[in-house]
């Protein structure tokens, strides 16, 4: 905590320092624009922003981008999609940053994106999960490295129709994350086992979950299964609650982003057995790249890694990698160099690539079952998503996303093609799946 | 049938750890006037304490209670800190400061415990003996339910003894009804006032710490809590206690019983049952009408006359610097100074109904939303360019305010405030939730200004005009007969009413001017940030607006501009520079509220000026 904090007013007082003026030629630090809601969401961003320091470290300490240091200028938009553009517009102006980084929430990622495409700068979208960042609402400028709603949701919809289980109930967040999981998971897994029901669909305020009346609720329909998209607080309330009811008991669950330490670890031993999930089982994952990674970050922090310690860590890389192509900071060309641009994730698994075709990444997540050991959580029998594999096809997603250049999203052209075909639908059900589709994390 | 009962049982349990907390803030407003909005922090802390206590023991069920009881009181004595460094200096300010103090001790709290433990969600231990269910109609219900479901009504049993049987009680309701009245007959009102205080934040800590077994303790839950709560002690009747039971029974029990029927209205449910009460019960269940409509704070007879010449020499002197001073700086001087501006106007709008017209709003940020909206929408369905938007803001968010109006301006004082606020909630839902209209969360891109706007020098300009215009047409409207009547109605009802000005009539007008005014910033602050999202008709909006006009001085006209840049331009400048920011923020307004309680502006007025009562 003190390093991070002295980084902070390092970069703090850099910041200041380098106010408008300074000289922009060769030898000049290439500087980072990071927006983030460090203060509305620590418990993902606090270990995201020492992931991100070590690769930044790591970067400066191999020679920086042909001698030129890298640079992060940190702003706390708290949360609030107005404050992220005002910042977006201050780190630009004023601070002269190269390109912007970083969103938490969908609605701060998508703000940021719309700044971005008006004001052409490039921006990388560490981790908010909108389908809508990259397909309804994409623009050249925008690129996105986390796995998204949709991608999540069909690495457990695979799962799900792979167990007997016909009655289904969901738990999700009321906001558009949680309503475009339960929506996409819906929509796959209907389409992988036709004969699926949906018996009862609980959708409590994000924080504010009633959980014993959740559970009883989910209860009462008698699922077979159940798809779980709340996290955090809820998550847990929801948990302690179901196991003291037996809700989970001789019930197949499907839960998303549960195995992130972030949100596994609260639980402590009470974390439910046997769920199949979508995490990072840090300490299990043995690839060359991915020890060295937890090493130095264990050694740099005293702590061990969260997720967000890695979508930091991979956000800096992929800059990095992204500079060294490009060559020069010139926008147009930083992001003609994103394009299919490929870097080494801390997970090891293989390159992972920006790809030119909706400007996602094809970092991918971890997934497996929940049990405990030692008083605590893990996942086990997990695999490698690879997220290139969970990605609608090439055409599908080019009807998804506005296509040539940047502008305002036009009409989507035709809806997805799934195992149903490709029959258009009429106009305004469309543009409201769209609408839908989008989510934060 | 089962599945009914076991229902109802989940209400009462909930009902009783939202009991717990309201009775705290219910008994403190009952009696020391003070809408006490860290009452949330205080609950957060008895969570956070209680944990770290009974982590440390070993697992026996006396030590547990103990451990619960203890951080109950450690608590209280933040609570009683709070009131003797913070609360005791201000209680002379005018009314709703003291939501000023006890919002920067908000700020503080949330910092201090980030910084003590740690930014993940801990889930502590549960009962000892308690850990398990029971079988109720072949139903497993957990133990700890139960003992909540008990909870509740043991504590409103010894309140109820405590307030009926002791002396201490007796001065405690007697202060409740007339506090004046109590004080003249002697009694020390410093001592009362702290031990109230000792009890509302023991109360508070209490239900935290409760919770520890039940659910995660994490950061979020201080704001988390506190508008429900608020709801709970409105609807029940501020400064009655078994209002305040009836209240969390009733708001419990649709909570449980309504994710049935309806799964995806839980956000918007409370407010609507608040606004559905109030409207017909001003005063809540079973709240009695003050005997002061304004016992807080003298009221002084001001803004009477034209403003002093060094006044409006150093109104023109800030003019010209507003023009000057951003075209001379950066872009970012722009976007700074454009927010500004339009903030000045959004505080204005809001000072005109509170100050002048004593009508607090908790939810004008929903006027400001409405008139960003309208602009974005009428872009996105219509294609409609900047120039219809601006104009059709003031009128939608005036019709807003019409509407609301018509059930808010009958009501007094903070039961007024609260039904702004269920309105302002309902909005945001709205917003929140018809995603194929509003697009929900996610918001509205792509509002950016027409051509000739779109350099941000000129928008700047262009945004300036509009606002000086706003703001000096409302200060206008104050020194008309129309701001005369304002006045009137605001200080003696039966007077004004006597002199043949219909009170009602006034207000509702206030009202909707207001919202108009409102409308018209927000439909600016749309264009300026190119995107409009829930967040503008968000509670914290309508919470910065409330503290601009506080931290500026709400009895002066200069107020509110003073409050707005002094509050936009504190915050932006720590966000840049600090990283725990937010502690920093709310030592300053803590700072600034003991130096000025009457507000900077008022401050001002009263040295520069020589006018003081003092």
């Amino acid at each position: 905590m003190n390093i991070e904090r002295r980084t902070f007013l390092a970069a703090g007082a850099a910041a200041t320092l380098g106010a408008p003026a300074i000289a922009r030629g060769q030898g000049a630090a290439i500087r980072i624009g990071e927006i983030n809601s460090y203060t509305a969401q620590p418990a993902f961003l606090a270990p995201y922003r020492n992931g991100w320091n070590l690769a930044l470290e790591e970067a400066n300490a191999a020679g920086g981008i042909g001698g030129r240091r890298l640079e992060t200028v940190f702003r706390d938009d708290a949360g609030k999609p107005e404050d992220a553009v005002r910042f977006a517009g201050e780190l630009i102006t004023a601070e002269k940053v190269d390109l912007l980084s970083g969103g938490f929430l969908s609605n701060v990622g998508l703000a940021i994106a719309d700044y971005a495409n008006q004001n052409k700068r490039l921006y990388v979208a560490s981790e908010p999960l909108s389908d809508a960042l990259v397909w309804g609402k994409g623009n050249r400028y925008t690129f996105r490295l986390r796995p998204s709603t949709y991608m999540q949701a069909a690495m457990l919809a695979e799962e799900a129709a792979k167990v007997d289980a016909k009655r289904w109930a969901i738990v999700s967040p009321n906001y558009e994350y949680g309503q475009s999981a339960a929506k996409w998971f819906k929509e796959l897994l209907t389409r992988m086992k036709p004969g699926v029901e949906f018996v009862a669909e609980q959708f409590p305020a994000l924080g504010r979950i009633d959980a014993g009346a959740t559970v009883q609720a989910v209860e009462q329909a008698r699922p077979d299964a159940i798809f779980n998209v709340t996290f955090g607080g809820d998550l847990t309330n929801f948990v302690r609650q179901g196991n003291t009811r037996g809700l989970f008991e001789k019930r197949f669950v499907a839960s998303m982003l549960t195995g992130e330490p972030e949100y596994m670890d609260p639980l402590k031993d009470e974390c439910p057995e046997g769920w199949v999930v979508t995490g990072y089982p840090w300490d299990q994952i043995q690839t060359a790249n991915h020890r060295r990674f937890r090493e130095a970050y264990q050694k740099r922090f005293n702590d061990y890694p969260r997720l967000g310690s890695v979508v930091g860590y991979d956000t800096v890389v992929s800059i990095v990698a992204m500079l060294r192509k490009a060559g020069t900071t010139d926008t147009e060309k930083m992001v003609d160099a994103m394009k299919g641009l490929a870097f080494e994730s801390a997970f090891g698994e293989g390159p992972v690539v920006y790809r030119a075709l909706d400007h996602q990444a094809t970092l991918g997540a971890y997934v497996g079952k929940t049990t405990l050991k030692g008083g605590k959580g893990i996942m086990v029998g997990w695999r490698y998503a690879d997220g290139a594999k969970y990605l609608p096809s090439d055409d599908v997603v080019r009807t998804l996303r506005p296509q040539g250049g940047g502008g305002p999203a036009p009409a989507v052209r035709r809806v997805l093609r799934g195992a149903g075909g490709g029959r258009p639908r009429r106009r305004f059900a469309r543009d409201r799946r769209w609408n839908f589709s989008s989510s934060s994390s | 049938m089962e599945f009914l009962v076991i229902q109802f049982l989940n209400g009462l349990a909930s009902a009783s750890s939202l009991f717990l907390v309201a009775s705290g803030l219910t008994i403190i407003f009952g009696v020391t006037r003070v809408v006490n909005f860290a009452h949330g922090s205080l609950y957060m802390l008895g969570a956070y304490i209680a944990l770290t206590i009974v982590e440390q023991l070993p697992r026996d069920p006396w030590l547990y209670w103990s451990g619960i009881l203890a951080a109950a009181v450690a608590v209280g004595i933040i609570g009683v800190a709070i009131e003797v460094l913070l609360l005791r200096r201000i209680y002379h300010a005018p009314e709703l400061f003291q939501l000023l103090a006890t919002f920067g001790v908000v700020l503080v709290i949330e910092d201090v415990a980030l910084w003590i433990w740690g930014p993940e969600d801990r889930l502590g231990p549960r009962a000892p003996g308690l850990r398990g269910a029971v079988e109720i109609l072949g139903q497993r219900f957990p133990q700890y339910e139960l003992l909540l479901i008990a909870i509740g009504p043991i504590v409103l049993l010894l309140l109820w003894l405590l307030f009926t049987r002791t002396r201490w009680g007796t001065l405690v309701r007697a202060a409740t009804q007339d506090r004046e009245m109590v004080a003249a007959l002697g009694v020390d009102q410093k001592w009362l006032f702290t031990s109230v205080f000792f009890l509302g934040a023991f109360l508070a800590g209490l239900g935290g710490a409760l919770q520890v077994a039940r659910a995660p303790t994490t950061l979020h839950m201080d704001l988390d809590i506190i508008a429900e709560v608020f709801v709970v002690t409105v609807v029940g009747g501020m400064g009655s206690v078994p209002g305040a039971f009836l209240a969390a029974l009733l708001i419990s029990e649709l909570h449980a019983f309504g994710i049935m029927v309806f799964p995806k209205i839980t956000l918007v449910l409370t407010f609507l049952v608040m606004a559905v009460v109030l409207v017909i019960r001003p005063y809540g269940l079973l709240g009695r009408p003050p005997t002061h409509a304004r016992a807080a704070g003298p009221v002084r007879a001001i803004m009477l006359e034209p403003a002093p010449r060094a006044l409006v020499a150093a109104g023109v002197a800030a003019l010209a610097a507003a023009i000057v001073l951003p075209l001379m700086g950066g872009d970012y001087a722009r976007i700074m100074a454009t927010e500004m501006v339009i903030l000045v106007l959004f505080a204005a709008s809001l000072h005109f109904m509170m100050g002048p017209g004593g009508l607090a709003s908790f939810g004008h940020a929903a006027y400001f939303g409405v008139g960003a909206y309208a602009g974005a929408l009428l872009l996105k369905h219509l294609g409609a360019p900047m120039e219809i938007g601006l104009l059709a803001a003031p009128l939608a968010a005036g019709a807003a305010g019409i509407l609301v109006g018509f059930f808010v301006v009958r009501l007094e004082g903070v039961y007024l405030a609260m039904l702004t606020l269920a309105f302002a909630q309902i909005a945001w839902s709205a917003a929140f939730q018809w995603v194929d209209v509003t697009g929900g969360d996610n918001g509205i891109l792509g509002v950016w200004p027409s051509a000739w706007a779109k350099d941000k020098s000129v928008y700047y300009l262009f945004v300036l005009a509009v606002c000086v215009a706003g703001t000096l047409a409302l200060r206008h409207a104050i020194h008309a007969p129309f701001g005369y009547a304002l006045r009137a109605a605001r200080d003696n009802r039966l007077r004004a009413e006597a002199i043949g000005i219909d009170v009602d009539r006034v207000r509702w007008a206030a009202f909707a001017v207001a919202a108009a005014f409102a409308g018209i910033a927000g439909a600016l602050f749309a264009y300026a940030k190119g995107s409009v999202f829930p967040t503008y008709l968000a509670i914290p909006k309508s919470v910065d607006a409330l503290l601009m006009v506080l931290l500026g001085g709400i009895e002066t006209l200069s107020g509110p501009i003073v409050g707005a840049l002094v509050f936009h331009g504190l915050q932006e400048q720590l966000v840049r520079w600090v990283e725990h920011w937010r502690a920093a923020m709310g030592l300053v307004i803590i700072g600034l509220v003991l130096a000025f309680p009457q507000g900077i502006a008022g401050f001002v007025r009263d040295r520069g000026w020589g006018r003081g009562r003092r």
